[in-house]
């Protein structure tokens, strides 16, 4: 049995591990990759991978089952032309996007309350604890015969997917948060109000946008399986399509955009992290 | 009439496995209006315990603490606490900010906040710092922030928990100086905590010295008539200090002998 020390311990765990992404953030300017040397160093990075993969397609395991990046390419422009590719990317986003968003606006306040009540975090630590390690696909037949293969169905599994993560990591910000700097506001006049909304909440933003960067990576995870499972749209019914009629090209640039579209989200993340919340991150 | 008094204050802590330990027990001290009180005392003697209960952090176990005859009940404005280290200030506010923020939470209106904070930077040595974040300033920066934040709230006294106690010797020395400055300008009563035999002569009227832990309480009080500047080799000083240092000697080896023993 984990104790309330062991739970201390591994929340504490969680935050650190997170706090690594967001603190980059704090770093001197000269050290951010901006400006024209870090788009080179990125483009020069993604080159290297496009010649790696066609060397290893065309060269070293030349086969129908590994398609080159060319075939890929032509590919990805034809389905793009013809609008199955936008539409498939469309659906997978919108369910993405709604779900995730409903989980991070359920996750946030449920995560700072169990942070700042000791009751609320004895009562809902043991579902925390207990759904956290259910994957959200392990839910796909349940979510199924309760709301039908719909969109529900795959919403509810992105909420699920990502309302824990959020949860752990809001509540692991509160926690962590130094008792002088309560302490310094108590004795500096601030009411308890005070104390939550000029302290606790910029104090643990940080640890929440990370909840959220992780949990977007989940989302795509679920998504995927899920609409591999039961779906007539979405880029994972697009791959799982393409398995039955053996469209290798097709199942590669399902792949390649799920990366380039993970990329891009994660990139657009950390724009907004930088933005908006650049100063209230912890220093590093 | 004595802004602060403790009776007879006894604090105990109880560990996880139900053992008791208690910081100070007996502790009777009174602080007047405008008083600069140094508490010196070995490592674990309850100094912070002492400083803790009079910010209203932590309540007695017993006995009474009272702030102009009125008994603590909590943390309050009116007593401001400057602490050691610097994670007391907000990272995601500018040193101004960091200085408004008790009137802000008054709901003083921004333009009287800002000449509020515009004079303590000036008073505290920041001129034209105001505007950069706690994490590029240097360690005793830091520290002059805190006193500046502390000093903007008007509180009716200030408590000091070792606040020099991470810098280098420098800069400790030039923070020395310039909260002697302060003081002499403020008249604030102030309750230093140290265990800096020098820095308590430097800057207190008197100096408390507590007995090792655990049962502490107040082994003696030293008044000081000082005023050389900060001449340390004054003979003066060095009979301040023979005598402090005597006082203290004792105790810190008996600290050292229940440490070797545990």
């Amino acid at each position: 049995m984990s104790g309330p020390a062991d739970t201390r311990r591994m929340t504490r765990v969680v935050a650190r591990a997170a706090r690594v992404p967001v603190s980059a953030s704090r770093r001197p300017r000269s050290q951010r990759i901006s400006g024209l040397g870090g788009y080179a160093t990125y483009a020069a990075s993604f080159l290297t991978l496009f010649f790696v993969w066609h060397v290893a397609a065309t060269y070293v395991v030349p086969s129908v089952l590994f398609s080159p990046p060319l075939a890929v390419l032509d590919k990805l422009i034809e389905l793009a032309r013809s609008g199955v590719l936008v539409e498939h990317v469309g659906v997978s986003l919108r369910r993405i996007l709604i779900g995730f968003g409903l989980g991070s606006v359920l996750g946030i306040p449920i995560g700072l309350l169990m942070g700042n009540l000791r009751f609320a975090k004895r009562f809902l630590e043991p579902y925390t604890e207990f759904f956290r390690f259910i994957p959200a696909i392990a839910f796909l037949t349940v979510a199924v015969i309760w709301f039908g293969i719909g969109e529900t169905a795959k919403i509810f599994l992105i909420v699920y997917t990502t309302i824990f993560i959020v949860i752990l990591n809001s509540m692991a910000g509160v926690l962590g948060i130094p008792k002088n700097k309560v302490r310094a506001a108590q004795c500096l006049g601030a009411s308890r109000w005070q104390i939550f909304f000029y302290v606790s909440i910029p104090a643990t933003l940080p640890f929440i946008l990370t909840g959220m960067r992780i949990a977007m990576g989940n989302s795509f995870a679920t998504i995927v399986s899920a609409e591999m499972l039961g779906a007539n749209a979405g880029l994972g019914t697009m791959m799982w399509t393409a398995r039955l009629y053996m469209l290798v090209d097709e199942m590669f640039v399902g792949l390649f955009t799920l990366g380039i579209l993970g990329f891009a989200t994660d990139r657009l993340f950390r724009f907004l992290i930088f933005r908006f919340a650049g100063k209230y991150s912890p220093v590093a | 009439m004595a802004l602060v008094s403790f009776r007879d204050v006894e604090k105990t802590f109880w560990k996880d496995d139900q053992s008791a330990y208690t910081a100070v027990r007996d502790f009777t001290l009174t602080i007047d209006e405008g008083e600069f009180f140094c508490l010196l005392g070995p490592t674990g003697c309850g100094k912070t315990t002492i400083l803790s209960m009079l910010a209203g952090f932590e309540a007695p176990t017993r006995g009474t603490i009272e702030l102009a005859g009125v008994p603590i009940s909590g943390p309050s404005r009116d007593r401001a606490v400057v602490f050691q280290g610097d994670d007391s200030l907000y990272a995601w506010l500018t040193a101004r900010e960091n200085i408004e923020f008790g009137p802000k939470m008054r709901g003083v209106p921004p333009r009287a906040r800002r000449e509020q904070s515009e004079h303590y930077l000036n008073l505290v040595g920041l001129r034209g710092q105001g505007n950069k974040f706690p994490h590029e300033l240097s360690g005793g920066m830091k520290q002059r922030i805190q006193i500046a934040r502390v000093l903007a709230n008007e509180p009716k006294m200030l408590l000091m928990d070792e606040p020099f106690g991470a810098l280098d010797a420098q800069t400790r020395r030039v923070m020395q100086r310039e909260l002697a400055k302060i003081w002499e300008a403020t008249h604030k009563s102030v309750l230093f905590i140290t265990h800096d035999i020098d820095e308590s002569i430097i800057l207190g009227t008197r100096i408390g010295v507590m007995q090792a832990g655990p049962d502490s309480r107040l082994k003696d009080v030293i008044r000081v008539d000082l005023d050389l500047g900060h001449d340390r080799t004054h003979p003066r000083f060095m009979e301040y200090y023979k005598v402090v240092h005597g006082l203290i000697e004792a105790e810190v080896n008996k600290t050292l002998m229940r440490e070797i023993e545990a």
